[in-house]
């Protein structure tokens, strides 16, 4: 697997289902016999990830969101290190 | 709510298995139903299973099995998939593979069932078709490829026990041809069925070692294309499985009948009354019920658990086993080292090699009612090894 780059785009892998879920306040990801609770800036990330736009749109996006982090330096590493942890569970793939 | 009357704080039930039907072509002799299945007649119709449906997902339920017995019996699984969409479940089919052709697995995608789980007795045909009591292989075959070529995720289970164990890698290569997403290896957990004909099918420390090796060796073989599961045999372990993640905690299951289970294999515990969907709201059942809460949170537990610090870990185990193996539900699961009777499932664990192979008691209605009339427990009184 090459390493994630701004330009690449990226989407959940077709096997999973994100929800928003009201009971518990937070996405989750759906599969066969399983469920993870996500956190809120992983749901944001990976709600995100959608076939179409790139890494840097993604990015740009949710600074939007998070007005106070830093996008230069934090919020890019933040998501592209979620982005590889997401990658190795199967959840995303590169379009 | 009174003030003080809520000692532990109830959680959601987040998965919800549907047991639709005890109903089943197969005759797998470690089957998880009841024993007394055959008793079982009046099963709940559709508006009632709707109704479940939808007042389980208010309640915060997310993960949907549809299972049984075999679901596929039921006419009417179609709606109660539509509907589970429509709520915004994840829903599993749990399934033999008999019932369904090339159509009706298509019908079931575009009903908006998310995924099918396909269970094998063995990897050839022969054992295959003598554990299932039936001819099912060459059909389970089909549909795992219609399955595929319907888009679905895939999980191959594959229940291990003392005839089949030395199958592992073939189980792996199966999934593996077949496209297979998941392989689950699941040792038999020993409640219902797999009970009465635990002597016939447990079994020896080598098998399992043996098993356990290759099961971790095909992991690493097919990393990048399936995810295999192993899940361990528990009487051969020193600490208890967190059984279903505690009782009252994340799972509800209702069974044919419309009895309201914490799991699916409570019903054999003596002295609980068991709620039904017919006479009240899932939310009281999950809240409110007597039997929900009698080892909810950790207030009902005596010692060793009572101080462990690892009993927010495992819950204690699990309340059948503990039933079933010390006679009292109360007790610490005895799977547990620093339970005072592991000592008996060491015993009886390291016999399981060493006597012969009992015969194997198939579940079927004949036997259903043979020995649903016998206790459990009574039911293995005469079994030296067990004590």
């Amino acid at each position: 697997m090459t390493a994630l780059t701004a330009q690449t785009i990226v989407r959940l892998t077709p096997t999973y289902r994100l929800q928003w879920e009201q009971m518990q306040d937070a996405y989750v990801l759906l599969y066969p016999d399983g469920m993870v609770t996500l956190n809120a800036t992983a749901g944001e990330i990976l709600a995100r990830c959608d076939g179409v736009h790139s890494v840097a749109e993604i990015i740009a996006d949710l600074q939007r969101l998070y007005p106070a982090a830093d996008a230069a330096t934090q919020l890019t590493a933040d998501v592209l290190e979620f982005m590889e942890v997401a990658r190795n569970e199967g959840w995303l793939g590169t379009v | 709510m009174k003030a003080g009357s809520a000692p532990f704080k109830v959680s959601p039930p987040l998965w919800l298995l549907a047991e639709l039907t005890y109903a089943c072509p197969l005759q797998c002799p470690y089957c998880s139903n009841p024993l007394a299945f055959a008793r079982y007649r009046a099963e709940l119709d559709t508006a009632s299973w709707l109704r479940v449906l939808r007042e389980a997902r208010a309640l915060g339920a997310c993960q949907l099995g549809f299972s049984g017995g075999e679901p596929l019996t039921r006419s009417d699984l179609e709606v109660l998939i539509a509907e589970a969409r429509r709520l915004g479940y994840y829903s599993n089919l749990i399934t033999s593979g008999i019932g369904m052709d090339a159509r009706r697995v298509a019908a079931l995608r575009n009903a908006g069932l998310d995924h099918i789980q396909i269970s094998f007795q063995a990897s050839e045909p022969v054992l295959n078709d003598y554990l299932a009591g039936t001819q099912a292989f060459a059909h389970k075959l089909e549909m795992a490829r219609q399955v595929k070529a319907n888009g679905f995720p895939m999980v191959l289970c594959f229940v291990i026990h003392r005839h089949n164990i030395e199958q592992i890698e073939l189980f792996c290569e199966l999934a593996s041809r077949l496209g297979a997403d998941y392989v689950e290896l699941a040792n038999t957990q020993y409640h219902g069925w797999a009970w009465l004909n635990r002597q016939a099918l447990l079994p020896s420390r080598a098998q399992l070692e043996q098993a356990e090796a290759t099961a971790h060796r095909c992991q690493q073989r097919y990393a990048s294309s399936m995810k295999i599961l192993y899940v361990v045999a528990d009487y051969f372990e020193q600490r208890p499985k967190a059984c279903v993640n505690g009782w009252g905690s994340v799972f509800l299951d209702i069974a044919p009948d419309g009895t309201a289970l914490p799991c699916h294999s409570a019903a054999e515990l003596p002295g609980l009354s068991f709620p039904n969907v017919r006479n009240a709201s899932l939310a009281e059942i999950w809240r409110d019920s007597a039997a929900f809460n009698r080892f909810r949170g950790f207030d009902w537990m005596r010692e060793p658990c009572r101080s462990c610090p690892e009993k927010h870990k495992d819950f204690g185990g699990c309340r059948c086993q503990a039933y079933l193996l010390t006679g009292d539900p109360s007790n610490a699961d005895p799977v547990c080292a620093k339970s005072p009777e592991h000592q008996r499932v060491v015993a009886f664990a390291s016999a399981a090699g060493n006597t012969p192979a009992r015969p194997i008691r198939f579940r079927n209605n004949r036997n259903s009612r043979i020995y649903h009339s016998v206790p459990e427990r009574s039911a293995s009184e005469h079994d030296p090894s067990i004590g």
